[in-house]
């Protein structure tokens, strides 16, 4: 408890970085509203504000400003960080499964659908 | 005929899914980098503490095996390991260290060496954390086993402890 | 003391729950007309003495007995009044109880509502309940006993987890337990159908009230726990797509698709098949989700107290729902004739389903392929928002559309008789659409879709309400409100989406930030001492230039003392027509704060349409008969 209030109000150690331009694009926001906050629970760069969560901040904004697109730096964390990093997960190989499934469960609902209706035109015919 | 294949296969379907229920209650749910063992780290460069000169791959590619240690003098878990780190130096002779510092103030850093001592054959400065991306690190003390290549041969996540003392020893010989 | 006699109370019940299934086997072997009183008066006993049990953990918690591990755990003598009844379900084990309770009313509910149906599919009814009654009464009893001792006893609790404690996370799982555990009746008395042969529109009309409670209270668990996770976690937005979020979206898509297709068996004597699975899914998804959510198997922000000895439990627990449900589903089926004009509203009705499907599909694949993935090849991948949207949204347009159409259709053989307001509604929208993107912001063209989809349905809804008053036999209330909430839903979602605005920037004390119409003066920090924390409130004075408009905001971190714990409380100032909010988070080792400052329009309409939706479900429980 005293540990966190000494934290607040005596602010012991001042880093000689500047935090204050740290500050955000509608891009650098959608970069990071995808990145997952790897010390964090379950929360996106965005939403937190630990350490790590600046400094990927940081980093992020280099990247755009050195001219980088959005999926570059996506490649970039995930060559340094693994896929783990990103919430919409790459489509390759092992991830191919989990973007087709769900339309493949809407093209087959949608031909067990038609097949029924099929049916009774054939009925009526009969 | 075909009714029951559906029926068998459904039933596959849900041994699949209740067995790999029953696999991830085993799994450990904290994530770490180490499945990235055996990439390389390239297209670095990190501030020298003492001067103005940058270090590079090319400082690395001198050394058979290079530790690059990410360490703050605010960082409690680093005073744990630094006497490994110490011991890592006067025992090996195919290993070099780099140590980092990572978002310290010089002054502190410095006190913290002249207390401590120092263990790092190149010592770099990363004051606002952007160096530590290109390396993966999401939390220090972290440390990083390279070969020649530039290749991770091993991550330590957290304080170097004794284990890994002897574990980066055996690698190194 | 209170934890023999809750305990006691826990065995009774299950004692109970045997005799009842006991007594049932012998009356259906007696082939009887009428139930057998003695059942009546079991069931009823079973009920109060599992209410009791649960007022027992209540008085727990109240008078602080910290002789109950339970209380211990979860309970602070300081803890304000309100927050110690909440407390009573806080914790996994008070929140099991509550489960078994719900699993009780309903079986005790479900037998005096049926009277006049038909004898052995109640019996059965009772008995597939009661099996599980006892299968999560021996969960309790073995593995997560509320009423444990610990001795010799403590002075003190340790208190509530503080993000715990708030009154809309206080209401949030009873709702949605009523929901998800009100699910379990329709399970057990799928079953029972396709045992005894009770099917039809006589087992569609008993299913159909409480597939409507169970859906409307899943509706507004689901939206006051947003409504949490808005204010709460303190990062402006309302659905994460997190884990445990999709745990209880899950079980509401199918129960959506079964109160649309239960009609279809109702008026149509159609599809019976389907229904039943729609009922037996919907409870497995439910266990299923609790199995991810208390196991721990999941990542995710919404911390449980994990311990993989109940993920066994409920995993063996959920196989022997998964197979005994297959075989006798399997056992019982019949191959069944359709006969579906493309026009009709049961093919409208499958199209709902369909869609549905396909929701599910992505959300319960994008939950679960994670761990997947991770059991078989050792990788770890995340999916997130941005996975959900790009599969769902799109799909959602053509939803909209069919979603105003089709409850315009008539059964058997109708067609689509509205063509021509039906353009003119599509016109319309276009236009309000263009108006909306001209006037206040441009917005990408998929949102285009989704806002011109949406406005689609309203119009259509608006409507059709029209003609209801004209002719007022002709309609369904709660199916025009529950879909005019729907349109309104995303129509709100999509203009806050696309005009919200949003500043993350670090400040200090004294300064000021600057940007678009905004000016935001960080004034001054005080630290003030409450009744179970202390305080650290930000001061901050946010001038609108547009307006000349100056409000003071209030954000707070909050260190609370039992358990310690640092809360982040963000400061809302919610209008008519939009919410500012503003969230202040320390930096370690700087003196700069994290200021998270968000405009976002009509966030109460949000809420407020989303709450449409599960009144259109509650109007329907009480007007039973539905005209059509």
């Amino acid at each position: 408890m005293k540990k966190i209030l000494i934290i607040f109000f005596l602010n012991f150690v001042v880093n000689n970085f500047n935090f204050s331009y740290a500050e955000e694009t509608k891009l650098q926001l959608e970069i990071y509203k995808n990145l997952r906050c790897l010390i964090c629970q379950g929360q996106s760069i965005a939403d937190s504000n630990s350490d790590f969560a600046q400094t990927v901040k940081l980093v992020v904004k280099d990247k755009i400003e050195e001219g980088k697109t959005k999926e570059e730096i996506y490649d970039f964390l995930i060559s340094k960080y693994g896929e783990w990093i990103v919430y919409k997960p790459k489509l390759n190989k092992h991830n191919i499964l989990l973007w087709s499934f769900p339309y493949f469960i809407l093209i087959f609902g949608g031909i067990i659908i038609f097949i029924l209706i099929k049916k009774r035109k054939n009925q009526r015919l009969n | 005929m075909k009714i029951n294949f559906t029926r068998v296969l459904l039933l596959l379907i849900a041994i699949f899914v209740l067995s790999i229920f029953l696999f991830s209650l085993n799994k450990v749910n904290i994530y770490d980098t180490k499945n990235l063992i055996g990439q390389n780290i390239n297209n670095f460069e990190i501030k020298s503490f003492k001067n103005e000169k940058i270090i590079s791959e090319k400082n690395l590619k001198e050394n058979k095996y290079t530790l690059i240690n990410f360490w703050a003098s605010w960082c409690a878990p680093c005073r744990a390991e630094h006497k490994y780190l110490i011991k890592l130096k006067n025992n090996t002779q195919n290993l070099k260290i780099l140590g980092v510092n990572f978002k310290d103030k010089n002054k502190d850093a410095k006190k913290f060496i002249a207390e401590f001592g120092d263990p790092y054959h190149i010592s770099g400065k990363d004051p606002d954390g952007r160096s530590s991306i290109n390396f993966g690190i999401y939390g220090i003390p972290e440390s990083i086993l390279v070969d020649q290549n530039l290749i991770i041969v091993r991550k330590f996540i957290g304080p170097l402890n004794f284990e890994d003392y002897n574990e980066i020893l055996n690698l190194t010989k | 003391m209170l934890s023999n006699i809750g305990i006691i109370f826990l065995i009774l019940t299950l004692a109970l729950s045997i005799s009842l299934i006991y007594y049932s086997f012998i009356n259906l072997n007696k082939d009887k007309k009428i139930v057998d009183k003695n059942i009546y008066y079991l069931s009823l006993y079973q009920t109060t003495f599992c209410i009791l049990s649960f007022f027992v953990l209540l008085l727990g918690f109240i008078f602080s007995d910290f002789s109950l591990i339970n209380v211990f755990e979860n309970s602070h003598t300081n803890k304000p009044f309100f927050y110690k009844i909440t407390g009573t379900w806080g914790s996994h084990e008070g929140s099991l109880l509550l489960w078994i309770n719900i699993l009780v009313i309903f079986s005790y509910l479900f037998l005096i509502y049926n009277k006049n149906k038909d004898i052995s599919f109640r019996f059965y009814t009772i008995i597939f309940q009661n099996f599980l009654i006892i299968g999560f009464l021996i969960f309790l009893l073995i593995n997560s006993n509320p009423f444990s001792i610990i001795i010799p006893e403590p002075k003190e609790g340790l208190g509530l987890n503080p993000i715990l404690q708030d009154p809309a996370l206080a209401i949030h799982p009873p709702l949605l337990y009523v929901g998800f555990v009100g699910s379990s009746i329709y399970f057990s008395a799928a079953m029972a159908s396709l045992v005894s042969g009770f099917k039809g529109k006589p087992f569609a009309t008993s299913i159909k009230p409480w597939i409507l409670i169970s859906w409307s209270f899943q509706t507004l668990g689901i939206i006051v726990g947003s409504i949490w996770a808005y204010y709460e976690l303190g990062w402006g937005g309302f659905w994460f797509w997190d884990p445990v979020e999709n745990a209880s979206l899950m079980p509401w898509f199918v129960m959506t698709a079964l109160m649309h297709s239960v009609i279809v068996l109702e008026k149509r004597n159609s599809i019976y098949s389907w229904v039943i699975i729609l009922c037996l899914l919907t409870f497995t998804l439910s266990v299923t989700g609790t199995f991810l959510v208390r196991s721990g198997v999941l990542n995710s922000v919404h911390t449980f107290a994990n311990d993989p000895s109940r993920g066994i439990y409920i995993l063996m627990f959920l196989s022997i729902m998964i197979f005994s449900a297959l075989i006798i589903f399997f056992k019982n089926y019949k191959k069944e004739n359709y006969n579906f004009h493309s026009q009709s509203k049961e093919t409208y009705i499958l199209v709902n389903n369909w869609f549905m499907f396909f929701f599910l599909t992505s959300v319960l694949i994008g939950t679960l392929y994670p761990l997947f993935l991770e059991v078989l090849t050792d990788t770890k991948i995340s999916v997130g928002p941005p996975f959900y949207n790009t599969l769902i949204i799109p799909l959602t347009v053509i939803f909209l559309l069919l979603m105003a159409i089709g409850p315009n259709t008539s059964w058997i053989k109708g067609s689509y008789k509205n063509l021509l307001f039906a353009t003119v509604a599509l016109v319309l929208s276009i236009i309000l659409n263009f108006m909306i993107y001209n006037f206040f912001g441009k917005y990408s063209f998929l949102s285009n879709l989704i806002i011109i989809s949406s406005i689609f349905l309203i119009i259509h809804s608006i409507y059709d309400c029209i003609k209801m008053f004209q002719k007022s036999i002709k309609y369904d209330p709660s199916r025009i409100i529950s879909h005019f909430g729907f349109g309104l839903l995303v129509f709100f979602i999509g203009i806050n989406h696309n005009y919200s605005i949003e500043k993350d920037f670090n400040l200090r004390v004294g300064e000021i930030k600057n940007f678009q119409n905004y000016s935001i003066n960080f004034i001054s920090l005080e630290k003030e001492d409450r009744k179970n924390y202390t305080a650290i409130v930000g001061n901050f004075s946010i001038f609108d230039k547009k307006n000349s408009l100056s409000e003071n905001l209030k954000p707070e971190i909050r260190i609370y003392d039992n358990p310690e714990t640092l809360t982040y409380e963000a400061a809302i100032r919610t209008k008519i027509y939009s919410d500012k909010y503003i969230t202040m988070s320390n930096i370690s080792r700087s003196d700069f704060y994290n200021i998270k400052f968000q405009e976002k329009p009509f966030m109460i309409w949000i809420w407020i349409s989303a709450v449409l939706i599960s009144v259109g479900g509650v109007i329907r429980i009480f007007k039973r008969e539905v005209l059509t």
